[in-house]
């Protein structure tokens, strides 16, 4: 093997498993010592392995395979993160093109974004009644601002060499938003997208712990209440996972869409 | 009557005052070069011609009318070929095309495309992105889109000046041609003189900002086709040459102590017959 390849062998799988490693011994340190009620890494396996082994088995509505829980948080978060992307878009593109609106709206967006998802869930329930569209609304809600403001940027950011080609040509203002600043903007859309989606991913376990719906979220908070703290680390390691993985893949939608 | 026109036009930005009653007459069919230093106000200059900016003061008209906004008989070259990078070069001549013909069936556009593409030599390319071009090739581009969209004036600012000396000599080959053979109406601002001459019906120098102004014209009457090499020995390409280039270097404020053996060398250098 080259030294080039053997390093890039290093880089990719044999340091972050070191790493994973590390954080696996303290970890068991941690639990053999000082953290009584932390279950070791091995309780945790033998506690999960029938979750982990049965990933889509159904025994009961609050007892089913991990992989289900977290198809049914997916659905979840996917259809608060269409809502979120189907406003937050044409909101930042008015932000970003209209100074009356950026002047009149951004403050209160502004005063809006930092608010926890805990703060909205709980408004939600009041509108909606339901914990369904309340987690839903909370999601929406919370992982709209990152496709606003990006949004927003990626329309102000818009080169003015391509809007004096627009005036020049006389396109319609129709023409110059679809030929010309949405696909300029695109990039940094899609970094609002990746953005939003973090979010969503991360609202959903608050959503689903204070509505008692099932799913990941829903699942972790019940085992706490059921004291079986395996299945906590359990939970916390699927939510890490599948968000990273819902990273990795907008970053290659990103990736795909970058322009210039 | 002057197809394009500029009348006593000021233009400030913020407290620097750019140009100062510029007037300017331009006559349909000629080629009016404008020369002048970097950073004088040129870009500025086709900017207010474009109608991309208006005015501070005085009046720009386009056929006796007044220009209040861009328009696509008024075909722009930008500098900095402003390309949309995601269309092909194809499609960003389309776009223009399009346009600007939109009442044209759509056969007739794409051979209108196809024709300038290919009058610019970029069949091959022509599927390619901006990004995959050079820097050439995107001029080449940005000049297939101004002038397929048939433009009754074509104002071209500083074209040339972000490519190598090769390049920048084989499109000014290429500019000298269309100026020659298209008949339009062409505005040219450059920072280099013998391109000025190259092209030029008549060059007018721009003097150094701020608050820049237009020297008086120089008629070249150098018969086309114009051949750069022949130029080089022509009497009235170094006569003119020198002109221009006195007349730009005696509008830089007069140089202080220090700074006086360096313009004094650099006019030398620039005098210099280059044969």
């Amino acid at each position: 093997m080259s030294k080039e390849s053997v390093e890039r062998w290093l880089g990719a799988l044999a340091l972050p498993l070191i790493g994973a490693g590390v954080v696996l011994l303290m970890w068991a340190a941690a639990s053999a010592t000082f953290a009584e009620n932390l279950p070791s890494p091995v309780k945790t396996w033998e506690v999960s392995r029938l979750y982990v082994l049965e990933p889509f088995e159904k025994r009961g509505e609050l007892d089913q395979g991990i992989l289900r829980f977290t198809w049914y948080s997916l659905q979840r978060v996917t259809q608060g993160y269409v809502i979120a992307i189907l406003i937050g878009a044409p909101v930042g593109f008015l932000l970003g093109m209209s100074k009356l609106f950026r002047g009149s709206f951004d403050p209160i967006i502004q005063i809006l974004r930092p608010v926890s998802p805990l703060a909205w869930l709980p408004l939600g329930l009041v509108l909606f009644q339901k914990p369904e569209p309340a987690g839903i609304f909370t999601i929406a809600l919370c992982s709209m601002w990152p496709t606003v403001l990006n949004t927003a940027l990626g329309v102000r950011a818009v080169p003015q060499d391509y809007l004096n080609v627009a005036r020049v040509l006389r396109l319609s203002r129709q023409k110059t938003l679809f030929k010309i600043l949405l696909p300029a903007a695109l990039p940094y859309m899609f970094t609002g997208f990746r953005l939003s989606l973090g979010i969503a991913w991360l609202v959903i376990v608050a959503a689903e712990m204070l509505t008692g719906a099932p799913g990941v979220g829903g699942f972790l908070w019940q085992e706490y209440n059921a004291l079986i703290y395996e299945h906590i680390i359990l939970c916390i390691l699927t939510i890490g996972l599948v968000g990273f993985g819902l990273d990795r893949l907008m970053g290659l939608a990103e990736k795909r869409f970058r322009t210039a | 009557m002057a197809i394009l026109a500029l009348h006593d036009v000021s233009k400030s930005y913020g407290s620097t005052h750019v140009l100062s009653q510029i007037s300017l007459s331009v006559e349909a069919g000629e080629v009016v070069v404008i020369v002048g230093f970097s950073g004088a106000g040129k870009s500025t200059l086709i900017s207010l011609l474009a109608g991309l900016d208006q005015p501070d003061s005085g009046r720009v008209s386009f056929r006796g009318k007044p220009v209040r906004a861009p328009g696509p008989e008024r075909g722009v070259v930008f500098q900095n070929y402003s390309l949309l990078p995601w269309l092909t070069a194809f499609e960003n001549v389309e776009l223009a095309v399009e346009q600007v013909f939109s009442h044209w069936p759509k056969a007739k556009r794409l051979a209108q495309t196809e024709r300038f593409i290919g009058m610019v030599g970029l069949e091959h390319a022509r599927d390619r992105k901006p990004a995959q071009l050079s820097g050439g090739m995107r001029q080449r581009v940005a000049l297939a889109r101004a002038l397929a969209a048939d433009p009754e004036v074509l104002l071209m600012d500083e074209p040339l000046s972000a490519l190598d000396a090769l390049t920048r000599a084989t499109l000014q080959d290429g500019l000298e041609r269309i100026a020659r053979t298209s008949g339009k109406t062409i505005v040219l601002v450059t920072n280099d003189v013998d391109e000025a001459i190259l092209l030029a019906d008549r060059i007018i120098p721009l003097s150094a900002g701020p608050a820049a102004t237009l020297g008086p014209e120089f008629l070249i009457s150098i018969p086309r086709p114009r051949e750069r090499r022949a130029l080089n020995h022509s009497p009235e390409f170094r006569r003119v040459r020198t002109q221009v280039v006195d007349y730009l270097l005696s509008t830089k404020r007069a140089p202080s102590a220090e700074r006086a053996p360096l313009a004094a060398a650099l006019s030398a250098i620039t005098l210099e017959p280059s044969t």
